[in-house]
């Protein structure tokens, strides 16, 4: 009885793979379709608090940007509410996880924007994210600052999205400049992760300007976020002999690229944007990270007064951690926030985003942010080394 | 020349984790004719009780290594009894689609409970083995790839003395073969299949360590997409067939390495799932399948 039927065998293991998609497809239900609320809702809905809603990766595969930025805005928002709000008004924050996967932020901006109501929008990290979150908030006309998608394309969705990072092309030159001066490469070999625009945009950038300068490309190499294995374009990169290796991916991938090259012989240093600031990068790279240079917003080493203030108060608040530049960005996004609805002297929607637009040399813990035309803030950026193990301050390299 | 032969190696070391893992698959359509979409989160489990085993023992040494290997082999194999105990008994006799979405339930099932309990952060994987690299002219071999084709290699063999040479072995041959006349001849076939689960989930933990020796990031959804491309290697080879399994699992290892080399890398798992897609039109039964092929 058991004779081996083809027909059905094969139909059955198609049957399999194509149930497996379809469940994975639906398992992320869509916020129930509520219509959105028009901007005076807000106002009248809102009360006496102010609700801000906030959207980070709390868990999964960025959970530690998520985390980090949630910290620094939630300290904000404490000190502003324990100075006694703005206006008279209290805040409220509202948060909601992103499960670092693509396709929940607009679920979850969503839902925050027509049920919660929240005047304001903060988040995310990563620019996918943010391109997701940031049609929807246009849409409905709520402010939305992101903290840290440095992705050029994030605030172009609308005038009503904005950013208090420094953005991709600079950030790119600046890696393009680091890798001609300091790291007097010549020839770089650049590992993109084809799945993030995060990453394309920065090889892009990178890639022109280093160009421009007389640098070569030695090869372009590409992988998909959540690869784990490495070694095949490792090895075609080892095979072109290039000076040095531009990584502009997130931390995860970061650290097994760095332990994989090491793993095939190659010594060179590999250097990548801010998307590699965390401390998993240490504990998944190892041993292997020493000799990787970033770049990023800020380095918890600035000798400034505020800088250190902050960095206490952010100790002393959550458990001895020291903050990282999401977290401070996280922080600032929140009081470039307050600042506007102080001056725009309520929080409806239009005169807020005015009053952000306006935003000018508003000093933060990551230094001056003046929000240009195009709603993008103009900043220094700060260059990290690790050696033995720690985050090293090199230098800083201003716009 | 030198880094065509250094793909192979980063290709073979990644097939031999594919050839493991597609064991499993293979050994249990071979005795219950369905697929067991749950043998991917096994793998992912394997991985989790190798981190925690290795995180508890002293430095890097083959002592620590092996220990943690054997110690996630025999959670793994539990795990893979208790859930065919659980949930595919119940339906031995129902319709082979109940116990598939079944399967596609508990591994589901298995993925939330491991983002629940471990948390969805990716997390470092100890170092077992000690490390050492070694030079041969351009190549570069690193001992966690040798460690991976080595065990590979001992624990196919193991398989196969098993399967072809030993009693159980027999028994497991004689229920894929006709499980009616099985029991006829005073085969426990329960038993049986328990058994074929504890060594298909065993192999799969083997897998998830060996991956993650070479991938050290481990978090609770990483055996999704490796399952799949085992699965894929066990169609490709002859599904029920072990050698087919193995074979299957070290082709599409090189292959996969050597398109993730090349220009075309970001069509990695499209040509996968391309080659799964031709071997299913033209040679259904697979590479080494065969119309009536011995099945275990």
């Amino acid at each position: 009885m058991m004779k081996p039927n083809f027909t059905r065998r094969h139909a059955l293991a198609a049957m399999a793979v194509s149930t497996g998609s379809l469940i994975t497809a639906c398992k992320k239900p869509e916020a129930p379709a509520t219509t959105p609320g028009k901007p005076g809702d807000a106002k009248a809905a809102a009360g006496d608090v102010i609700k801000v809603g906030e959207f980070a990766s709390l868990t999964g595969k960025e959970a530690t940007f998520g985390q980090s930025s949630h910290k620094g805005t939630l300290l904000a928002i404490e000190e502003l509410n324990a100075a006694g709000g703005v206006l008279g008004r209290k805040f409220e924050l509202i948060t909601e996880d992103t499960q670092s996967k693509q396709g929940e932020s607009a679920s979850v901006v969503r839902k925050l924007v027509s049920r919660d109501k929240v005047i304001a929008i903060l988040g995310e990290v990563a620019s996918g994210r943010s391109l997701e979150a940031a049609p929807i908030c246009q849409n409905a006309k709520v402010p939305m600052i992101s903290p840290s998608s440095t992705n050029p394309k994030v605030t172009e969705v609308g005038d009503f999205v904005f950013r208090v990072c420094f953005i991709d092309p600079f950030q790119g030159r600046v890696m393009a400049l680091f890798a001609k001066n300091t790291l007097k490469a010549k020839n770089v070999a650049v590992l993109t992760d084809a799945a993030a625009p995060y990453s394309v945009g920065l090889a892009t950038f990178f890639k022109e300007k280093f160009v421009a300068d007389g640098g070569k490309v030695a090869v372009e190499q590409k992988f998909s976020s959540g690869d784990k294995d490495f070694k095949a374009q490792l090895t075609a990169i080892k095979a072109s002999n290039p000076d040095a290796i531009f990584a502009p991916c997130y931390y995860t991938e970061a650290g097994l690229i760095t332990q994989q090259a090491r793993q095939l012989g190659i010594n060179l240093p590999i250097f990548g944007g801010d998307g590699w600031e965390a401390p998993e990068l240490l504990t998944i790279g190892g041993k292997a990270m020493d000799g990787t240079f970033y770049s990023t917003h800020y380095s918890p080493e600035d000798k400034a007064e505020m800088v250190q203030t902050f960095v206490k108060k952010f100790k002393a608040r959550w458990n001895n951690e020291v903050p990282d530049a999401m977290a401070a960005l996280g922080y600032d996004s929140a009081l470039v926030l307050a600042d506007a609805i102080k001056r725009a002297g309520g929080t409806d929607g239009q005169k807020l985003r005015d009053a952000l637009a306006a935003t000018k040399d508003f000093v933060g813990i990551t230094g001056k942010t003046t929000l240009d035309a195009k709603r993008n803030a103009t900043k220094p950026a700060v260059i990290i080394e690790v050696k033995n193990g720690q985050f090293v301050y090199k230098e800083t390299v201003n716009p | 020349m030198t880094e065509f032969a250094q793909q192979l190696i980063n290709g073979l070391s990644l097939g031999a984790i594919y050839a493991l893992i597609a064991l499993g698959y293979t050994m249990v359509y071979g005795v219950l004719r369905f697929i067991n979409f749950a043998h991917s989160d096994v793998f992912m489990v394997g991985s989790f009780a190798g981190f925690y085993i290795g995180r508890g023992m002293p430095k890097e040494s083959f002592a620590t290594g092996f220990l943690a290997l054997a110690g996630a082999m025999i959670v793994c194999a539990v795990l893979g009894v208790t859930i065919e105990r659980l949930a595919y008994r119940p339906l031995r006799n129902r319709s082979k689609l109940t116990v598939l979405i079944t399967a596609i339930g508990v591994s589901l099932l298995l993925e939330n409970l491991g983002q629940f309990i471990f948390g969805a952060a990716p997390k470092a994987f100890p170092t077992l083995f000690p490390v050492h690299t070694f030079k041969l002219g351009g190549l570069v071999i690193n001992s966690s790839q040798l460690v991976v084709l080595v065990v590979a290699l001992a624990l196919l063999g193991a398989l196969q003395y098993i399967v072809l040479r030993t009693k159980v072995g027999t028994a497991m041959r004689a229920v894929s073969f006709n499980p009616q006349a099985a029991s006829l001849v005073g085969i426990n076939n329960d038993r049986i299949i328990s058994f074929t689960f504890a060594l298909g989930s065993a192999l799969a933990a083997a897998g998830g360590i060996l991956y993650s020796l070479n991938y050290q990031a481990i978090d609770p959804l990483m055996g999704v997409l490796p399952g799949l491309k085992a699965f894929v290697a066990a169609v490709l080879g002859g599904i029920g067939n072990i050698p087919g399994a193995a074979l299957g699992g070290l082709l599409l290892g090189v292959v996969e390495t050597f398109v993730n080399g090349s220009r075309f890398s970001t069509f990695t798992d499209a040509i996968a799932f391309a080659i799964l897609i031709a071997s299913l039109l033209f040679r259904p039964a697979g590479l080494l399948g065969k119309m009536q092929v011995e099945k275990v």
